[in-house]
């Protein structure tokens, strides 16, 4: 093997992938090789760096410079200037704002430096295709310590210390699953990794199964171990080919060094893992539904007990785990409990990925502490909101959590605080709004989506969902009455209390939690058929003000007609015929037309 | 894999090769002035020497990295090596066949080549 004074690593994850990593790699194995510096510089491709807002993504080290948005023509001057000549490329370099400096290293950028990457700790650093590099950060060590040095119970006894909880949402403790699922006595055990993310804009497990596969398969192995399972499931979407190719790439790799097969490290452990795909359903990372899928049933949920650790796959015992939850495995064995729960808050142990999305400025993917505060993760690695605009709720947790107002930023993220102020940690999906989004439409964006994924078994979340809709949808379209607001509430209890998984149970969080902190909003919207965002289309009007000139170009875009008056005269919108499509808004130059 | 010690093998093997990315490492580098005045006097060939020996000697802890021009180019191909905790060692006029004492007496002896240093040049 060579050795190389230089490696060009370009992110490949999904996010980079579909701005056109692909494309840089290829130029970068041309460049370097026309300019005779193959021998000297590697490109490796890498999982998600995190600042997917930046992306494509490079790293050049040893140097460790940060590299963003670059195009395939600055391939060449990379090439030619700082591999070949060792001179940085300054204007390429990533900046946080254009005004600021510009930071060359990874460490240095605001939007990294309070983070602590555990789950991620190689997602971007290694080849996610090479076993090697993966063995070379310490991979596999955990599997061989548990194997050789521990007993099962031994390993469950650390991961119940660690205080490690489920990373996909409910964060019940990971050790107490085990626990059961080892108590269970059976001729075969199963572990299965949940993989079926599905929550709208959340993308942490896709990431970790992008960069760092091999982490997920030691963590299973750890597991099968523990709790005495020989065969392992990845339930994963088909929706993440990348994540997917990568998996069975992993998995022959690991079989090929016998990491997984008969007799891992000589010890009369055997373990095998196989993919399953997904084909798109929400209710399908719910557990029990999820079997039903790998054993080619339906993807319903059914009553638990008997739960997964009784009576699961194939009706044997079996332990299911999310991928976030098992990448924190292997480093929880090796290191020791007392290290994992040194970090983050008594309760809530390690840390936590969040997909930060929506109206921010840096969207990525970022791992902090347990206990970090909201307003930490916004505006010091978010960079706060774009365009100047007023932050006005974060919805954490997806179509299961809820919207978490400003006056509430200052809490630490834990599970038990995001509860108890009615979202939920959820598996990490964070999505930031501004003044411009309406919470009621936010509602009503959220349930859409439970409505369209609910499988339809139970009744609560079948009609009661449709029905909460419903409701939504007058209220948005200006023909909100009286009481629904108390209708909305009452239902949404009741399906929580009666539905019969996590999904129905959770379904009307975003609707209650908007009505428990902008209720204002919908009284706006029933009692006085106004939207205070300026968002609801139904409820907007749009007003010609003193500012127009007379210009006539909003008539001509006018596909109403809706707009009169002569030129060099201030013009009126007819409220009757407008069909507040806002593309006189758009055309006026100055400023003229507003929404009330 | 049947023992720990074909892991920690590979390990090993793949460690030197992705050393270079770990974090807070207490590495050696070694840099080579690459810019075009570097290069027209003989960098790269000195640079590749420099590699070699790395690999040969199995030197996990050394970085080889490169770096402009530093404003000397009459003392071309200028190399820095820079030991922590001590001071950093200009290296001029270097030729590949200087290379092999440089790393054999300074990077794995702790010796520095001062024959080969900027203040013996400076001082003749």
């Amino acid at each position: 093997m060579d050795l190389f004074r230089a490696h060009v690593l370009v992110c490949g994850g999904t996010g980079c992938s579909s701005s056109g990593s692909a494309e840089l790699i290829k130029r970068f194995e041309e460049q370097i090789a026309k300019n005779g510096l193959d021998k000297e510089v590697k490109v490796v491709r890498t999982g998600c760096f995190g600042l997917c807002e930046a992306g494509p993504v490079v790293i050049v080290y040893p140097e460790g410079t940060f590299y963003s948005r670059i195009k395939v023509d600055d391939v060449d001057e990379i090439v030619s200037e700082h591999l070949l000549k060792g001179r940085i490329v300054q204007h390429l370099i990533y900046k946080e704002k254009a005004d600021e400096e510009q930071h060359s290293t990874l460490e240095n950028i605001d939007f990294y430096r309070p983070q602590l990457r555990l789950a991620l700790r190689n997602c971007g650093r290694i080849d996610p295709e090479n076993i090697d590099e993966y063995i070379a950060f310490d991979g596999y060590r955990a599997l061989g310590k548990a194997l050789t040095e521990m007993t099962p119970q031994q390993v469950i006894d650390e991961v119940l210390k660690s205080g490690l909880r489920g990373r996909g949402g409910a964060g019940f403790p990971t050790g107490k699953k085990w626990q059961f699922a080892a108590a269970s006595k059976a001729d075969q055990k199963y572990m299965v990794c949940n993989a079926d993310e599905g929550d709208p804009g959340a993308f942490m497990d896709r990431s970790v199964l992008e960069g760092d596969p091999h982490a997920v398969l030691e963590a299973m192995a750890i597991g099968g171990y523990a709790i005495g399972a020989s065969v392992g499931y990845i339930y994963v979407r088909a929706e993440y080919p990348i994540a997917v190719k990568r998996l069975q790439i992993a998995i022959d790799q690991a079989r090929e060094y016998g990491l997984l097969g008969e007799h891992i490290f000589g010890t009369d452990f055997s373990f095998d893992i196989f993919i399953r795909l997904g084909a798109g359903a929400f209710v399908c990372g719910e557990e029990t539904a999820l079997m039903h899928s790998i054993e080619g049933g339906r993807g319903e949920p059914k009553p638990k007990p008997p739960f997964p650790a009784v009576r699961g796959l194939f009706d044997k015992p079996t332990n299911i785990n999310n991928v976030e939850t098992l990448a924190n495995i292997p480093q929880i064995i090796l290191n020791g409990a007392d290290w994992f729960t040194s970090i983050g808050t008594p309760k809530s142990t390690g840390t936590k990925v969040f997909a930060l999305g929506g109206k921010i400025n840096n969207t990525g993917l970022v791992e902090v502490p347990m206990g970090t505060k909201l307003r930490d993760i916004i505006y010091n690695i978010g960079g706060g909101i774009p365009n100047g605009k007023a932050f006005k709720a974060v919805q954490t947790g997806g179509p299961s959590g809820g919207c978490i107002p400003a006056s509430q930023l200052d809490i630490p993220i834990e599970y038990d605080t995001l509860t108890a102020i009615g979202s939920m940690m959820g598996s990490g999906g964070m999505i930031v709004m501004d003044e411009d989004n309406c919470m009621v439409d936010i509602a009503r964006f959220f349930l859409d989506f439970t409505v369209d994924e609910s499988c339809g078994k139970c009744t609560p979340c079948r009609i009661g969902t449709k029905r909460m809709l419903e409701i939504l949808e007058r209220i948005v379209e200006g023909k909100g009455e009286p009481g629904d607001i108390e209708k909305l509430e009452t239902l949404g209890k009741n399906i929580k209390e009666t539905a019969l998984c996590g999904l129905g149970q959770t379904a009307p969080n975003p609707v209650l939690s908007t009505i428990k902190y902008f209720r204002d909003e919908y009284e706006a919207h029933i009692y006085e058929k106004r939207c205070p965002a300026h968002h609801c289309q139904k409820l907007l009007n749009y007003v010609i003000t003193g500012k127009c000139r007379g210009c006539t170009a909003c008539t001509k875009v006018c596909p109403a007609g809706a707009i009169s008056g002569t030129v060099k005269e201030q013009h009126k919108i007819d409220t009757t015929k407008c069909l507040k499509c806002g593309a006189c808004m758009e055309k006026c130059r100055f400023g003229a037309i507003e929404k009330h | 894999m049947k023992s720990l010690a074909e892991l920690e093998a590979i390990r090993q093997k793949t460690l030197e090769k992705v050393a270079m990315r770990k974090e807070g490492s207490d590495e050696i580098r070694v840099v080579v002035g690459m810019a075009t005045c570097g290069i027209a006097a003989g960098a790269r060939p000195v640079m590749l020497k420099f590699v070699e020996e790395v690999r040969t000697r199995n030197l996990n802890n050394v970085t080889v990295a490169q770096t402009g021009c530093i404003g000397m180019c009459r003392m071309e191909p200028m190399v820095d090596v820079i030991v922590p905790g001590k001071e950093k060692v200009t290296y001029v006029k270097v030729t590949p066949e200087m290379v092999s004492r440089i790393v054999a007496e300074h990077i794995v002896n702790g010796r520095v080549v001062t024959e080969y240093t900027i203040g013996a040049a400076e001082g003749k």
